[in-house]
């Protein structure tokens, strides 16, 4: 099955068209609730995910609560028809699992150290998925953060990278995802060249690892990019004097 | 007069520019101030907001984020929770802040003391302490502090109570002045309004006018001429 699906044609374009190192659409908006301390839409490619931010607020239950920091919780939902088959509602280990990944790759640029006995809710929802939903969530919620007003280092931006027909290949679609050889998420601080999120399935050489983090880093620049242009625009429509150019997208 | 935060007086209208987090906002000649963060020699915005040069000091003012108290503020709170000896009062800052009996205007027995204040009450306190673990610790036992029994609330975010009041109290006057209510605006953004109904609703309106205007220029104007009677031409575009 594996060796049947050509991911790659022979002019070395991808399922898509897209060439081995291009990202898929992306479209960031800040500030979509209203009722939420800061929040963000993103479409990336076939993805649609907000993310909503509240506090910070005394953590509950009050055991939770740590005396010199802040904590930040992240619940990532898909919702039931975010997928061709339906997700059955609630949490299960892959939405665990990203809840808690997302979560610290958050808490190392949140200034916790401003808000102790606090906690900082994030809430992901993936109304619809098309592979690469951690990084999608991961890149709104920054921004969501960022728009409720909480003090950060910098913003996270993530992307991932894979390896499909021996190739390595930036931003898996779901196809590549499912028949690739390699998928591996990271979550970037451009700001201080941090890493706050890997994580890798399948199989990479040592050299074709390296690259790949060459290939993501840069792409996460881009995303980042775009996700300050977002910030921006949230309030670029109040301020007359701002010359400002329109973010492109 | 309203513990106005000098922050707001003199903003330089040339360096509102938006930043975001992690935005370069200085270098080492300057000192980082609120809403920024040092790493080795540069300074970088730690929020979303418009920076302002201020006495050698680099701030950004954020366009949102909840209150953080600060001792010798003058709030408004809600009453949350009323103990034996204390009551807990919410003053928009991620934790709600303590006032004990001790430190309010009357004589408490112990275990009456929802006689004077009780869930739900609006008062007028001051901030005393703030320690480490951002523990508030409120007093009414100034000048001026108290419970507020009439009147009405609202609530903006914090960061806009300087642009409500005004280089030297010039917006709050004008206020007052054209609607004839007293009001009172809490550094923690809650402004409480009291006086005829109509004043109070035109009040509310011009404050909302303010709030959605806040980094606009010649607001004053604005605001003067929405009391005037002329409706602002910009109100109906709000989301």
């Amino acid at each position: 099955m594996l060796d049947e699906i050509k991911l790659l044609d022979k002019d070395g374009m991808r399922l898509d068209g897209r060439k081995l190192d291009q990202l898929r659409p992306i479209r960031m908006e800040a500030g979509v609730l209203d009722n939420a301390d800061g929040s963000a839409y993103i479409e990336w490619g076939g993805n649609k995910v907000i993310a909503a931010v509240y506090g910070p607020r005394e953590a509950q239950p009050k055991y939770l609560q740590d005396p010199s920091k802040a904590i930040v919780q992240v619940s990532y939902n898909m919702a039931a028809f975010s997928s061709d088959e339906r997700v059955r509602p609630g949490p299960n280990r892959r939405a665990t699992e990203i809840s808690k990944i997302t979560a610290e790759a958050l808490e190392s640029v949140v200034l916790t150290g401003n808000f102790p006995r606090a906690s900082i809710d994030v809430y992901i929802e993936v109304l619809e998925a098309d592979a690469g939903t951690r990084c999608a969530g991961l890149t709104a919620a920054s921004i969501a953060i960022a728009d409720a007003g909480i003090p950060m280092k910098d913003l996270v931006a993530a992307c991932a990278v894979g390896k499909i027909d021996g190739q390595l290949a930036l931003d898996l679609g779901k196809k590549e995802d499912n028949f690739g050889q390699a998928d591996m998420p990271l979550g970037f601080v451009p700001g201080t060249g941090e890493i706050s999120l890997l994580q890798m399935d399948g199989h990479m050489t040592i050299a074709e690892f390296k690259a790949a983090m060459q290939m993501c880093m840069a792409a996460c620049k881009h995303i980042h990019e775009l996700q300050r242009d977002a910030l921006r625009r949230r309030y670029a429509v109040n301020y007359a004097d701002m010359s400002e150019p329109e973010a492109e997208q | 007069m309203f513990g106005c935060d000098a922050m707001a007086d003199d903003v330089q209208r040339t360096d509102r520019v938006i930043v975001v987090p992690g935005e370069q906002v200085g270098d080492s000649e300057l000192k980082s101030g609120n809403g920024t963060y040092r790493k080795g020699d540069l300074i970088f915005s730690a929020q979303l907001g418009i920076v302002n040069f201020r006495a050698g000091f680099v701030n950004v003012i954020p366009f949102a984020g909840k209150y953080s108290p600060k001792p010798g503020d003058s709030i408004i709170g809600i009453v949350q929770d009323a103990g034996p000896n204390s009551w807990m009062v919410d003053i928009g800052c991620p934790y709600p802040a303590f006032l004990h009996a001790n430190e309010s205007p009357w004589k408490v027995e112990f275990g009456a003391t929802t006689q004077h204040l009780n869930v739900g009450d609006v008062v007028l306190a001051k901030i005393g302490q703030v320690d480490e673990t951002r523990r508030v610790n409120l007093t009414m036992k100034e000048q001026g502090l108290r419970k507020l029994n009439t009147g009405q609330i609202m609530k903006i975010v914090h960061t806009k109570v300087p642009r409500i009041i005004g280089k030297n109290g010039s917006m709050i006057s004008l206020l007052k002045e054209h609607t004839g209510c007293r009001i009172f605006i809490g550094q923690n953004g809650t402004i409480w309004i009291d006086g005829e109904l109509e004043g109070m609703r035109k009040a509310s309106a011009a404050i909302n006018i303010i709030d959605r205007g806040t980094h606009l220029h010649g607001l004053t104007d604005e605001v003067r001429a929405y009391l005037n009677g002329n409706p602002p031409g910009n109100d109906d575009e709000r989301m």
